[in-house]
């Protein structure tokens, strides 16, 4: 009998196994751990307390994201940002551990900053504090969020102990409708399978759209699995991805990129292995989305309407909707389109690279922010702020009424006093909407980069299709 | 190190709500901070449990009696989705939760829990719905029985529920193992798999700043 096909997690998976240690559990190899301001320290600091050492640091990697002030100069990071800041810098040169600082060129939002220095591989095991590490699978890494306390286990053993998922393949088929990014098409998914359609899987995201998709699409889509209750998602390298990774500042030159390119021609999903679960888009259906509850899964068309609580017959989705409609204060029935919106976030892990900053910039060109309106771009990473002005983006949007800001996580999540006040309104590019996520009782709506320029423009959200040139 | 786990009985809360997420749970502000263990109890489920003006929501049920001593939670599909950070488990730690019950949970605060010797238990849909109508239906005064060791949950009417549960997690939690240290008994086959990885995929080990 021939031997059944592997998936891309599978053949991953199997190269890292240092030690099968129970039922579908393993001990896998770290590959690169990424540490941030708001853990980073307390890690270092824990090991320390127990007398361990560092395993690696040479594979650890860190910056500042999370907890400092995305204001010029940094003012307004908080004592306790400060704090974490200085000790992620003490902690990390103590242990012999890289750190990319502010104001210099690698500091960025972790998700951004792995796969633009090339730290972030194909075929690499990468994990990092934050759950939104599925990020750098749009290179066909195996990537994951953990714990506080999983991450102290990776620092003093370079290896973390992992139950091997479900495999769940998603494909994208079709080509992009006008208006219609990446971003829309993996709310669209959510949207259709659910905030816990993709728990326990890993999800391989395929099909023509994403074989089509640049790199930092795939980031995105890979961004925002952990929304679909999928702690992993990835997607296989191919020619895109190479070129994407060469010549940055770590990946392998010369005779290792060889050897590295051809081992990870090795890694895609054969074309007869078997996943647990299928699902597949017809991409071309899809228009660009906006959310309008309190769940990445409160997701609809901009040309649909505010679900009607009265219109469903399950009491509980009927209770949770109405939650959702009081907290962010819309009326069922209504057109989304129109929503008066009062701040505009384009940055977050999820869609601050430079393809983003562009599509924003596309719309808001020749435009101005509408009256009382406060709209922010921050860049994901100092490499971004600077390629960005350097094409004259930065004018561009202060021109047009938005702030610029310096690179980190910002109002994503809100940790670093970047609020959005109680009671306000924000249309944001970021990756959550959960009650509270970006200040006490803020309320927000996920779009992508270009929507959440056009909703800027209009005051409201809107259309992006109808700001045609 | 975590604490063993072997067997509770004690009052439950459901909180029933689909996708409770860790932002819920905890909110970020309070986590910003080498030392915020120990802070945290009273800040769980901040949003629900107060109003605006920072006084108690009455109608939130553990604000409520007998509720305000649960030890157990049973909760709606998809608790715990989200955010990675562990404070959402060490929250709900101080404020006296040791298990929570439900259909589903998000998978990184699920393993978050064992870490700290919160027992999370997944059964059917059903059962957890039947459980918390059972709590409700005696307004709390209902215990529920939770056995690590013999894999059973007792509602509060004494109908007895198996659940499955990983046996090495299983193990962990009875006997409060310190997984670095376990690991770290393995470190002959960490070094030995880095020695074989160092020739088979020398760009991972040996990544520096080109040029």
């Amino acid at each position: 009998m021939q031997k059944p096909g592997r998936t891309l997690l599978a053949k991953i998976w199997d190269q890292h196994v240092i030690a099968h240690i129970g039922d579908d559990t393993d001990l896998l190899h770290v590959d690169r751990h990424l540490l941030h301001d708001l853990g980073g320290s307390r890690g270092l600091l824990d090991l320390k307390s127990r007398s361990l050492e560092v395993h690696n640091p040479e594979l650890t990697f860190a910056t500042p994201d999370h907890a400092i002030s995305t204001a010029r100069g940094r003012a307004g990071t908080s004592k306790i940002g400060h704090e974490l800041l200085a000790g992620l810098r003490t902690e990390t040169s103590a242990v012999g551990i890289e750190m990319f600082d502010i104001d210099e060129p690698g500091q960025g939002i972790v998700h951004v900053i792995g796969p633009e220095l090339g730290l972030s591989l194909p075929g690499c095991l990468i994990v990092c504090g934050d759950s939104h590490t599925c990020t750098h699978g749009g290179l066909g890494a195996l990537a994951f969020g953990i714990g506080s306390s999983e991450l102290t286990h990776v620092l003093a053993t370079q290896a973390i102990i992992q139950r091997r998922p479900k495999t769940m393949r998603a494909k994208f088929e079709g080509r992009l409708p006008f208006g219609v990014t990446a971003k829309d098409l993996i709310l669209a998914l959510i949207g259709h399978i659910g905030a816990a359609g993709g728990t326990g899987y890993a999800v391989e995201y395929a099909g023509s759209a994403i074989t089509d998709m640049p790199i930092e699409g795939r980031l995105t889509i890979c961004n925002l699995s952990i929304e679909l209750g999928a702690k992993m998602g990835l997607i296989a390298p191919d020619e895109k991805t190479y070129e994407y990774i060469r010549g940055r500042a770590y990946a392998p030159e010369g005779e290792m990129w060889e050897r590295a390119v051809d081992a990870w021609r090795q890694l895609p999903s054969d074309p007869d292995a078997v996943f647990d679960k299928e699902v597949v888009i017809d991409v071309e259906k899809i228009i660009p989305q906006v959310t309008w509850g309190i769940s990445p899964e409160h997701v609809i068309g901009v040309d649909g309407r505010i679900p009607d609580p009265k219109e469903i017959a399950d009491p509980a989705r009927r209770a949770a909707i109405e939650t959702a409609l009081d907290y962010m204060g819309l009326k069922p029935g209504a057109p989304i389109a129109g929503t008066p919106v009062d701040w505009v976030f384009i940055g977050s892990c999820t869609n601050s690279r430079l393809s983003d900053l562009r599509a924003a910039a596309e719309v808001v060109r020749g435009r101005k922010v509408a009256p009382g309106v406060r709209a922010w771009v921050v860049p994901g990473s100092e490499t971004v702020k600077r390629d960005a002005v350097a094409e004259g983006l930065g004018k561009l949007f202060t021109d047009a009424g938005f702030e610029w800001r310096e690179p980190g996580c910002s109002m994503c999540l809100a940790a670093n006093g970047e609020t959005v006040s109680p009671g306000q309104r924000s249309i944001s590019t970021s990756n959550r909407n959960f009650i509270g996520r970006q200040g006490p009782r803020a309320r927000t709506h996920l779009a992508s980069p270009a929507m959440a320029a056009a909703a800027a423009i209009f005051g409201a959200i809107a259309d992006v299709r109808m700001m045609e040139r | 190190m975590p604490k063993p786990f072997t067997k509770l009985t004690a009052i439950a809360a459901p909180i029933m709500r689909t996708n409770i997420d860790t932002d819920v749970i905890i909110r970020i502000e309070r986590l910003v901070g080498n030392s915020v263990r120990g802070t945290l109890g009273k800040w769980a489920f901040g949003s629900l449990r107060y109003l605006p003006d920072g006084s108690e929501n009455s109608e939130f049920i553990l604000n409520r009696e007998p509720y305000r001593q649960a030890e157990i939670l049973v909760t709606g599909p998809n608790f715990g989705c989200g955010s990675s950070r562990e404070g959402a488990v060490w929250a709900l730690q101080e404020m006296g939760i040791r298990a929570v019950i439900g259909s589903g949970f998000g998978d990184i605060f699920f393993a978050n829990c064992f870490q700290n010797g919160i027992l999370p238990i997944i059964v059917d849909k059903k059962i957890v719905d039947g459980l918390a109508a059972e709590i409700e239906f005696t307004q709390g005064a209902g215990r529920i029985g939770v056995d690590l060791e013999g894999q059973t949950i007792v509602s509060p009417t004494g109908q007895q529920h198996h659940f499955e549960i990983d046996p090495r997690r299983r193990a962990g939690l009875l006997e409060g193992l310190d997984e670095v240290l376990l690991t770290l008994r393995r470190d002959d086959e960490i070094r030995a798999f880095q020695a074989a990885d160092r020739a088979a995929r020398p760009w991972i080990h040996f990544a520096r700043k080109q040029g």
